[in-house]
């Protein structure tokens, strides 16, 4: 946690800001009340879960709220004038140059058609009357600031030519090139890997030191709010429930869903509890190997996306696949369901190589391996009765379609939704329901093996920790084996009794999750551990009393 | 559905285009009730102006037929021409696009070449061909419609299915041990649907207007009441009578734009937000 700099006047205050929603929607205002007030020289984070208005304040600041979206009472306060009030001229005067922007991905907020150098330098060509040298001179500076790697070709790259990470540097590059008196930060680390994350996180304080900006950091992340902010304001459904001092809301949360959201914040060390799994493996993976291969007859590429990978899960027990993107642990886990075919190796359940089995062989087995999608919006087809959904499996293996669909109602009470929704369609349930019924698909067949890939990262963390309960105790109750694939150490801690650590297509370090988190062997999964945001951050023990817990109830 | 159905009836051009579409639905069913004898047979005086006689009051042809017979009973012709041949476009073109997008690789290759080596003959041109070898009773025309205007609706087909077979939710269908034809027809083909469903407007329109323009040529079946055979007929008297291709043309002009309206109001209706603005 940063040390809280000397307090002076506040450079942007939003007063009792009510924002309200086109008629017909699910409530009548984004924001309602919605006051704050960011400090010279200080990073205020917002955070909150989805839909809890935090990205409407930023749009609201900036002016740009969706169309049908108005500000409709209160007044949003910058350099003694009120930004709600300002013609679009004026705002255009305001935006970029007093006030810059960071988007959450910088590969869509990025024109793929100009170079990095132009983009950049068309800040000075709008709002300044420099030379083209002297533009050139400042890109190349700021992207120098930025600390991207060989600055003068950066500038003449395209977006698509630099990595994830660069093209945030570049936007971080962009959004400062003014010396705004304001960084809006909206997301800005979400869709980038840990590690990447580690280092814009250490940017941008650094930059923030150095030049004295103030800014509002919009996340989701507990995590990157322990390593980034001074103060912090925690948002619900359009209001402002808390805010305060980092330390004090981290640590000493008042208000019950600061307390809730707390604690479902998983741990980073693996339970104390847990006794590793040592049964007979069930599934053995060995020598697997997956090569992607594109590109016309003239100009093959190939890309090793698993090399020569062995795993063993013992029955019953977890083994976690972990690893940052282009690790290749998704390729794997579509390889272990055959969903891919892998080009080399064995993949044995039973004894029985998966791997070697024909297409006709392959829809008999299948039941036992089953798997668990990522995103819950498209892994369920939006025309489909969720109930059906659920009995599809039973009934594509002969069962009849009453029986598959009393089965269906059965599974829905098994994981925790009300049967009588059966009849409902996925668009009807929210995110973590519908990861529920794709869970309840992956059961109907009964399955030895679940194949799990990200399947809480499209969730809200008090949703993520409901449905990693209810994974923990269908696992307990059903025997199953699980194999899950994550890139989030935190879940992996707290689910995986085994860890494997992928990079570049190859299993780097695989052990005991406690072994593993207390003492990594391999450089990377060093690296991996010490990028953790919030890492140095244990929840305060009371946030998970009985107090929590009802509160937790609450708030689900 | 409701929300599909209030959004069309919210829309004023594609409530007019419903409207034209029924009334000229209810002319074709209406024709043998309206007018019992052969709309062909010969009626009275030809060249009759249009209002000029109370028995023929859209006058009548070179040949002395009756007009407003004759466009009662095309309706029938050009709708049943344009339904027929929009099925059998949508046919081959939906299962040619959903193989070769679901399957890609070598099969797309094959399949796509197929439909490109039509698509670079203009669809006229190789219907004229198909007329000359097979002749031109009216089942033949209707076939060889559909068969020259399937491609645009493979490539729309298979543009759809590239973008859904990746989807996570025809992965889970695969994990589930289910068949390619079953993902393929059951799953995929729903969602990809609804933009095929728009389309087949425009191959109706188009359908209607191919046998018009070979009707005129004189190669569509003569021994049937069609609007482009009484607008072939009337290409004799064009400068005098003009009425005679007049009066079937804008009858066509109607049915298109019928069709047209009703296609792109389904198209609003059912992607509601491509329509300017959120909603």
């Amino acid at each position: 946690m940063a040390q809280p700099p000397p307090p002076s006047s506040p450079i942007l205050s939003v007063e009792g800001l009510d924002v309200r929603l086109p008629a017909g929607g699910d409530r009548p205002f984004a924001l309602q009340g919605v006051s704050l007030e960011l400090e010279r020289n200080e990073i205020l984070c917002v955070v909150g879960e989805s839909g809890s208005g935090k990205s409407m304040t930023a749009n609201a600041v900036l002016g740009l709220l969706p169309p049908g979206v108005r500000a409709v009472a209160g007044r949003i306060l910058f350099d003694g004038s009120d930004l709600l009030t300002l013609a679009e001229d004026e705002l255009r005067r305001v935006r970029g140059a007093r006030v810059g922007m960071i988007f959450q991905e910088p590969m869509t907020a990025l024109n793929p058609l100009r170079t990095i150098g132009d983009q950049i330098g068309e800040m000075f060509r709008i709002h300044t009357g420099l030379g083209r040298s002297e533009i050139g001179r400042r890109v190349l500076a700021l992207l120098e600031e930025v600390h991207i790697p060989d600055p003068a070709a950066a500038a003449r790259a395209y977006p698509h030519e630099l990595s994830g990470g660069q093209r945030q540097r570049a936007m971080i590059a962009m959004a400062l090139a003014l010396e705004p008196a304001v960084l809006i930060a909206d997301e800005p680390t979400t869709a980038l890997d840990v590690t990447t994350q580690a280092r814009i996180l250490r940017l941008i304080r650094d930059l923030q030191r150095r030049k004295g900006t103030a800014v509002l950091f919009i996340t989701h992340d507990f995590g990157v709010v322990a390593e980034i902010a001074h103060r912090v304001v925690v948002m619900q459904h359009g209001a402002v429930v808390e805010q305060g001092p980092a330390a004090a809301i981290l640590n000493r949360p008042q208000h019950p869903y600061t307390q809730a959201l707390i604690a479902a914040v998983p741990p980073l060390a693996p339970p104390q509890h847990a006794q590793p799994v040592a049964g007979p493996p069930i599934l053995t993976i060995e020598g697997v190997t997956k090569t992607y291969r594109s590109g016309q007859l003239f100009r093959r590429r190939t890309v090793d996306a698993v090399r020569d990978v062995h795993l063993a899960l013992a029955k019953g027990s977890t083994l976690g696949i972990v690893g940052e993107s282009g690790s290749g642990k998704s390729t794997l886990a579509r390889c272990i369901v055959r969903l891919l075919d892998p080009d080399a190796g064995s993949i044995r359940l039973d004894g029985i190589d998966l791997a070697a089995l024909s297409r006709r062989e392959l829809r008999a087995r299948t039941r036992r391996v089953q798997m668990v999608f990522q995103d819950p919006y498209g892994s369920l087809n939006p025309r489909r009765r969720a109930g059906e959904l659920v009995a599809q499996g039973p009934m594509v293996h002969g069962m009849p379609r009453a029986e598959a669909l009393a089965r269906a109602r059965a599974l829905f009470e098994l994981v925790g939704l009300d049967p009588e929704s059966v009849g409902r369609y996925p668009h009807e349930f929210s995110g973590g329901q519908r990861q529920r019924i794709g869970l309840a698909r992956a059961l109907a067949l009964e399955p030895d093996v679940l194949v799990a890939d990200e399947p809480v990262s499209a969730l809200d963390v008090s949703v993520q920790a409901q449905v990693l309960r209810l994974l923990a105790d269908l696992k307990e109750r059903l025997g199953l084996s699980m194999i899950f694939i994550t890139h989030d150490l935190r879940v992996a801690a707290q689910v995986c009794d085994r860890i494997a650590v992928m990079k570049e297509g190859i299993v780097v370090e695989e052990g005991v999750a406690a072994e593993l988190f207390a003492a990594p062997r391999h450089a990377y999964t060093q690296a991996l551990l010490a990028a953790v945001p919030g890492r140095g951050w244990t929840q305060p023990a009371g946030a998970d009393g009985p107090a929590a817990a009802a509160a937790r109830a609450a708030a689900s | 559905m409701r929300e599909i159905l209030a959004r069309y009836i919210r829309n004023p051009a594609a409530v007019l285009g419903l409207v034209l579409l029924l009334a000229i639905v209810a002319m074709a069913v209406s024709a043998p009730v309206v007018f019992p004898k052969d709309p062909l047979g010969l009626a009275g005086r030809p060249l009759q102006w249009p209002l000029g006689n109370p028995r023929f009051w859209l006058g009548t042809d070179p040949s002395g037929r009756d007009i407003a017979a004759q466009i009662f009973y095309g309706a029938r012709v050009s709708l049943l021409i344009g339904l027929a041949a929009t099925a059998i476009s949508l046919l081959i073109g939906v299962a040619i696009g959903a193989v070769a997008g679901y399957y890609g690789g070598l099969a797309d290759d094959i399949l796509m070449r197929i439909t490109e080596a039509f698509q670079t003959l203009p669809n006229f041109l190789l219907l004229l061909v198909l007329v000359a070898v097979f002749g031109s009773d009216i089942t033949t025309v209707t076939v060889a419609i559909g068969l020259v205007s399937w491609p645009p609706t493979a490539r729309l087909t298979r543009a759809e299915f590239l973008s859904l077979r990746n989807r996570e939710f025809v992965q889970a269908c695969r994990t589930l041990g289910m068949r390619d034809a079953r993902i393929i027809f059951a799953e995929i083909l729903p969602n990809a649907l609804p933009p095929v469903i728009v389309y087949a407007s425009v191959v109706m329109a188009v359908s209607i207007l191919l046998e018009s323009a070979l009707a005129f040529l004189n190669l569509s079946d003569p021994n049937v009441a069609s609007w482009g055979n009484l607008i072939g007929a009337g290409r004799g008297v064009l400068r005098t009578q003009w009425y005679v291709s007049a009066i079937p043309g804008v009858a066509i002009l109607a049915t298109v734009l019928a069709v047209s309206l009703v296609g792109q109001g389904l198209n609003d209706a059912l992607n509601p937000r491509l329509k300017g603005g959120a909603s």
